[in-house]
């Protein structure tokens, strides 16, 4: 059975449609590559995956259960998690702050008023094992905002990844990155896969091909082709268009 | 390598260092030509400084009618004490639960907004309590007010203590003030106050990490607003009365400066700064012109230009370019003695 599915999703805004009908199945731990042109409505799509935005029409299930339209708090508490393509961090926060109020270990303290934080020695600990993991190790005290780019895509990973999620969306994980960023966070995606689902946008053939089990084409708010990496290369779509070039 | 960050000590040294100065103020006061009235001012608006801040500083959430709770407690304290007969403590509860249910009901209203829009709601909802104080005669006195609201005395466990003179109302008033000052320093390093921390900086990604964001942020208006009840009975006590102004927009407007001013947004102890700096300025350029919120307009003007961390923040740098300096010295010296080897 899939573990995330979404069924005919429609959404618009005002008078213009962006998703049209996106229909998605995700298998559990699949590594899942959603490719397209800009304005394709992907991160639309993530979005509307996510909670941040409820669609007009629809059904989005996790694990069995009817998602649709629930809160991202809610859809964060049931195990999935995302990075975001504009990064998003708490600036002002240490590297490893911003993992530790990540962890779902501190938000279910989250309401304790006289414990000083400092004194849950174990959830720092377990910060500072998925900033090693995430390649951030002897960065941990680093305000987020003083950290180099690479850095900064990393640790949106660690802080999606502190949830402990079934599943993970990452939204361009390779954005504004240089080749050797990319090769990088390339490794540290292929040591996350088949340890937890997981849903990547990417602009990136290269990169998505080489990690993917199966990818989704999305075109004017549709999925106009799906399936593995090498069956991809030969649609006629993807060879015309200017993405198959890349792909070749 | 532990990575957890040192713990805050539940006492740290500017803090006594702060209390002895305040505890000792009345055997120093006349000799600087200050009074003892104005101890207690001081002492209560930094109470307020801090209870605004806990919103503004560290939940940066821009309260600009925040008179208005100040005023709800200054109220409640005197109608309880007039009307219901409520002695000192059943009424600074009173006044702190009365307040904290005036905080809960706006702040049920504007926690889903941000910036801009919450600080125009903010300042919409406190002229409407304002407006309320002045209207509803039969309760508040209207523009008059409630007047003649006594001291009662501090009892407890059979001992009893006159606040009526103002040296030991002010004692009265330092012990809430510290009792403050220690509940607001465990509050903002619990976990409650770092969530309430990573609010401020991105409710995004707070709420796409799991947390009720708009829970958060009523808990800490609530909290805020509590506190800054207990401020204003103390002041109705204080003044032995309680009247519109200090609901108006004008004394929102005060507290806002005190914690700008001081520092509020880089530093805890920043609107206890800004406090006593506003009432001394008061004070001291009251007593030369009348015009002294001109004056003390402008400097606010040139402290955002310039200086827009305040006092603490000021300071700060003051010690990290020291810092520096030194640590350039130091290696100076190394290369120096070093160097040549």
């Amino acid at each position: 059975m899939a573990l995330f599915e979404a069924r005919h999703l429609h959404k618009r805004f005002g008078r213009q449609v962006v998703l049209e009908d996106i229909s998605l199945s995700i298998a559990r731990g699949e590594l899942h590559g959603i490719m397209g042109p800009n304005g394709a409505g992907k991160t639309t799509c993530f979005n509307v995956l996510t909670g941040r935005y409820r669609p007009d029409r629809g059904q989005v299930t996790f694990d069995g259960e009817d998602i649709t339209g629930l809160s991202p708090r809610a859809v964060a508490r049931r195990g999935i998690s995302r990075s975001f393509q504009i990064m998003n961090l708490f600036d002002e926060y240490a590297a490893i702050d911003n993992v530790v109020i990540a962890l779902p270990a501190v938000r279910v303290r989250g309401w304790s008023m006289w414990r000083d934080l400092a004194r849950h020695g174990a959830a720092y600990d377990e910060a500072a094992a998925i900033l090693q993991r995430v390649g951030l190790a002897g960065k941990e005290q680093v305000p987020s905002r003083s950290l180099s780019y690479g850095d900064r895509r990393a640790l949106e990973i660690g802080v999606a990844l502190a949830a402990k999620p079934k599943l993970l969306f990452l939204d361009e994980p390779t954005a504004g990155l240089g080749a050797e960023g990319t090769a990088r966070l390339a490794d540290l995606v292929a040591s996350l896969k088949r340890e937890l689902t997981i849903v990547i946008i990417e602009h990136d053939m290269h990169f998505l091909f080489g990690l993917a089990d199966r990818v989704s084409v999305v075109h004017w708010g549709q999925v106009i082709a799906e399936g593995t990496p090498s069956a991809l290369r030969a649609n006629p779509w993807v060879q015309r268009s200017s993405l198959g070039g890349l792909a070749a | 390598m532990p990575h957890s960050p040192p713990t805050a000590p539940v006492v740290t040294a500017p803090m006594l260092g702060l209390l002895a100065v305040l505890a000792s103020a009345p055997l120093w006061l006349r000799a600087v030509g200050l009074y003892q009235y104005l101890a207690i001012e001081i002492v209560i608006w930094m109470t307020f400084a801090l209870a605004h801040n806990l919103l503004l500083g560290h939940g940066g959430m821009p309260s600009f009618g925040h008179g208005a709770y100040f005023g709800v407690g200054a109220y409640a304290f005197g109608l309880l004490q007039q009307r219901a007969g409520a002695e000192l403590l059943g009424g600074l509860a009173g006044a702190i639960l009365c307040a904290a249910l005036a905080g809960a009901v706006v702040a049920a209203f504007i926690s889903h907004r941000r910036g801009i829009y919450y600080a125009l709601l903010t300042i919409a909802f406190g002229q409407v309590m304002w407006f309320i104080a002045i209207k509803w005669h039969t309760v508040t006195g209207g523009e008059d007010g409630l007047l003649k609201i006594a001291r009662p005395p501090l009892r407890l466990g059979g001992f009893e203590w006159s606040l009526v003179s103002n040296d030991a109302f002010y004692y009265f008033a330092l012990g809430m003030f510290a009792a403050v000052v220690l509940f607001l320093w465990r509050l903002v390093h619990s976990p409650w106050g770092r969530v309430l921390r990573a609010i401020k900086q991105n409710e995004m990604r707070a709420a796409f990490v799991g947390y009720n964001v708009w829970l958060y942020k009523w808990s800490a208006f609530v909290l805020s607003a509590a506190l800054s009840g207990l401020a204003g009975a103390l002041f109705a006590m204080a003044q032995n009365s309680a009247y519109p102004n200090v609901m108006s927009l004008h004394n929102s407007g005060f507290v806002v400066m005190m914690v700008l001013i001081g520092g509020g947004l880089v530093s805890f102890w920043g609107p206890v700064i800004g406090a006593a700096v506003f009432i001394l300025a008061r004070d001291l350029l009251g007593a030369y012109t009348e015009t002294w919120l001109l004056w003390y307009g402008l400097l606010f003007m040139a402290m955002v230009l310039f200086q827009p961390e305040g006092v603490a923040g000021a300071w700060r740098a003051w010690r990290q370019r020291r810092r520096t300096r030194a640590a350039m010295h130091g290696a100076a010296r190394h290369v120096a003695n070093n160097g040549g080897a």
